[in-house]
């Protein structure tokens, strides 16, 4: 009888499925794997040991960069553990602005998620229903800090401008016609909350829509139910945070435990798994973006009706306005120190979390009283949900480690930092 | 934010003094945290007790800390600004001219790394930082928590690939985050921010060759220690 070992497989680096550079080697016993060991680290780029070398305020623009899909929920866990080291309080309407835009990421991060999620599985159409709900979001992002991904807007004391007054609105091209034009521009006659308060009316049908094409999908089902179950018990053990937590039915949300901002304010409701598979996880995510759009609903309609400052009026950490900068001796100073040196934080450590849309994004920092950082440590989620990667595929077929990459929402960009 | 010390906080470290007694070397509370500070030999004592009788069910994040410069500034900056005394200075624009430190020399036997291990509790919804010093500080080496935690796995295998601290008992400690055959410790102190090697393709040996760093080292901003704004004197008037 001739000898059967197992074999091994190599999945990625660049393998469509790998949700970016994930090297994966299977020990495979056919088509079953029977360990799965990630080789992680080829986005490696040093975040913490950089932020070591710069003022603090140089490296918000890096957190942008970890989870490169949820942006500033990433910025908002730095800047909270600048705050609780600085002792200051950003101004309530900066609050709600991060709050809004939190979920807006929240929405962005999911939208992406469900999007890449299908196409692994097999619904090519649900990138495309996607991304069109993602270019609205990002115009948004766009319109209050000048770029649609990497947008560095957080600051300790607040959040660096004020939300615009004007919606930006589409130019007549050589692809558009009038009425191309006429048509994209109908809902940004408006503010910048217009459009959202335009958005969230309409995302609920939208978030049916996805719902038409996958939930009660009979090869959607068939990939996901079932896979990748993980016990609470289990889950709290590997470390698992947000939406991976909550779909095997651990009711722990930040928002709702350690409420930070304006959440103790708001009304949202927790979803929350029962089975603990990739189904399951499917469900929290797609009630998690219906939530969202009510939080954004209720802080559009706050931020409409309460203006006022939008960052702290203490220049030894944000700078001053820049209209006094061209006239005020005292103005122009605090603005070059800050630009330049930055400001100290007092010496000792301190941690902050945030519920990000993949779990627990929290921020480490020890300082020794300097203007940089001692040590910076960020707590990804994406980094315990991917040790788990072993425990999850383990007695699976291959076809469904595309399942499981899938739903633990991998993004390498803050697995490796 | 309020950092006000929260009674529960008070309650926290008292009940966790009472219970683990003299394991605990030294409990602080800083900006609302608790900090418990206990010995490398007690840890997994000290960690199975704090899952199974204090409820910290989950393990959020373990990193390591190098304290090799702690407190050193590149600028001298007194109170009233930054110093002017250009002439007692050689050297005041190379930063990188550091004195050449033996890695522990100047600072204190099994002060250099610090494992420090952040826990939640979900069932009780609060939060603990525990901090073990490394007895050695050549070779830091400490018991491996991934039998109280599971998820402790990867975390310590990074600790290992950035710092160099060996975890005993730990299943299976490989570096994770740096390159295939990488050499050194990148997040010591004393590991250069550029790094040591540089990576090109060779177009006559038709293969990738690393060689010695090309690029100067460089500080953009000096790192400087400023007195806290408690403590700021005011000598503005000597201006």
């Amino acid at each position: 009888m001739p000898e059967i070992r197992n074999f091994t497989l190599n999945f990625g680096p660049v393998h469509p499925a790998a949700h970016g550079v994930l090297r994966l080697v299977l020990e495979m016993d056919g088509e079953v794997i029977q360990r799965a060991d990630p080789h992680i680290g080829l986005l490696h780029r040093g975040t913490e040991k950089l932020a070591e070398s710069k003022p603090y305020n140089q490296s918000i623009g890096y957190m942008d960069r970890l989870d490169y899909v949820s942006m500033m929920c990433n910025e908002h866990g730095y800047v909270l553990a600048l705050e609780k080291m600085l002792n200051i309080e950003a101004p309530i309407r900066a609050q709600y602005i991060r709050v809004m835009f939190d979920e807006i990421t929240r929405i962005l991060n999911h939208l992406l998620w469900i999007g890449a999620h299908a196409l692994d599985v097999g619904a090519m159409t649900m990138f495309l229903y996607a991304f069109r709900e993602r270019e609205d979001l990002m115009d948004v992002y766009e319109a209050v800090s000048g770029a649609r991904l990497h947008a560095t807007y957080y600051r300790p004391g607040g959040v660096y401008r004020d939300l615009p007054d004007v919606m930006p609105q589409y130019e007549k091209s050589r692809w558009n016609s009038d009425a191309d034009i006429k048509r994209l521009n109908a809902n940004r006659g408006g503010t910048v909350l217009d459009f959202l308060d335009d958005f969230t009316a309409r995302f609920l049908g939208y978030v049916d829509e996805y719902e038409t094409l996958l939930t009660d999908n009979r090869i959607w089902k068939q990939r996901l139910v079932d896979v990748g179950i993980v016990s609470p018990e289990r889950a709290l053990q590997l470390g698992l945070t947000g939406a991976m937590l909550r779909g095997s039915g651990v009711e722990w949300d930040l928002r709702r435990k350690q409420p930070y901002e304006v959440y103790d304010k708001l009304d949202f409701d927790i979803p929350v798994g029962v089975n603990g598979d990739s189904y399951d996880r499917y469900l929290v995510r797609i009630e998690e973006m219906r939530q969202s759009n009510k939080i954004i609903k209720q802080c559009v309609d706050w931020l409409g009706k309460n203006p006022g400052p939008v960052i702290l009026d203490d220049y030894k950490v944000a700078p001053p306005p820049r209209a006094s900068m061209k006239s005020d001796m005292e103005a122009l100073i605090h603005h070059f120190k800050l630009s330049t040196e930055g400001y100290c934080l007092p010496e000792g450590e301190a941690y902050a979390a945030v519920e990000h849309p993949k779990g627990e994004f929290g921020c480490y920092i020890v300082s020794d009283g300097a203007n940089k950082p001692y040590r910076l440590k960020i707590r990804a989620p994406g980094f315990a949900h991917m040790s788990a990667m072993d425990e999850l595929t383990k007695g699976h077929m291959l076809a469904d480690v595309v399942t499981i990459i899938g739903t633990m929402d991998i993004v390498f960009g803050e697995v490796d930092r | 934010m309020g950092n006000s010390t929260s009674p529960m906080i008070e309650a926290l470290q008292a009940e966790i003094s009472s219970s683990l007694e003299d394991k605990v070397q030294n409990s602080t509370i800083a900006f609302n945290e608790l900090t418990v500070e206990v010995s490398a030999e007690n840890l997994v004592d000290v960690a199975m007790q704090l899952r199974d009788t204090h409820g910290f069910d989950q393990l959020i994040d373990l990193c390591a800390v190098d304290y090799l410069s702690y407190g050193e500034s590149e600028w001298d900056a007194d109170v009233s600004g930054f110093s002017r005394g250009v002439k007692n200075k050689d050297d005041l624009f190379n930063f990188d001219a550091k004195p050449d430190k033996d890695a522990s020399s100047d600072i204190e036997a099994g002060r250099r790394y610090a494992v420090v291990i952040h826990l939640l509790s979900v069932k009780n919804n609060k939060r603990l930082r525990l901090k073990i010093f490394c007895d050695d500080n050549d070779m830091p080496m400490m018991d491996s928590v991934h039998s109280v935690w599971n998820v402790a796995n990867w975390f310590e295998r990074e600790a290992f690939d950035l710092f160099g601290i060996i975890f005993v008992n730990h299943p299976d400690l490989r570096r994770i985050l740096t390159d295939y055959g990488f050499v050194g410790h990148p997040f010591r102190k004393d590991f250069p921010l550029i790094g040591q090697v540089e990576m090109r393709y060779d177009e006559a040996l038709k293969r990738v060759v690393y060689e010695p760093v090309s690029i100067e080292p460089r500080v953009l901003v000096p790192r400087v220690i400023r007195a806290s704004e408690g403590t700021r004197d005011v000598t503005e008037a000597d201006d």
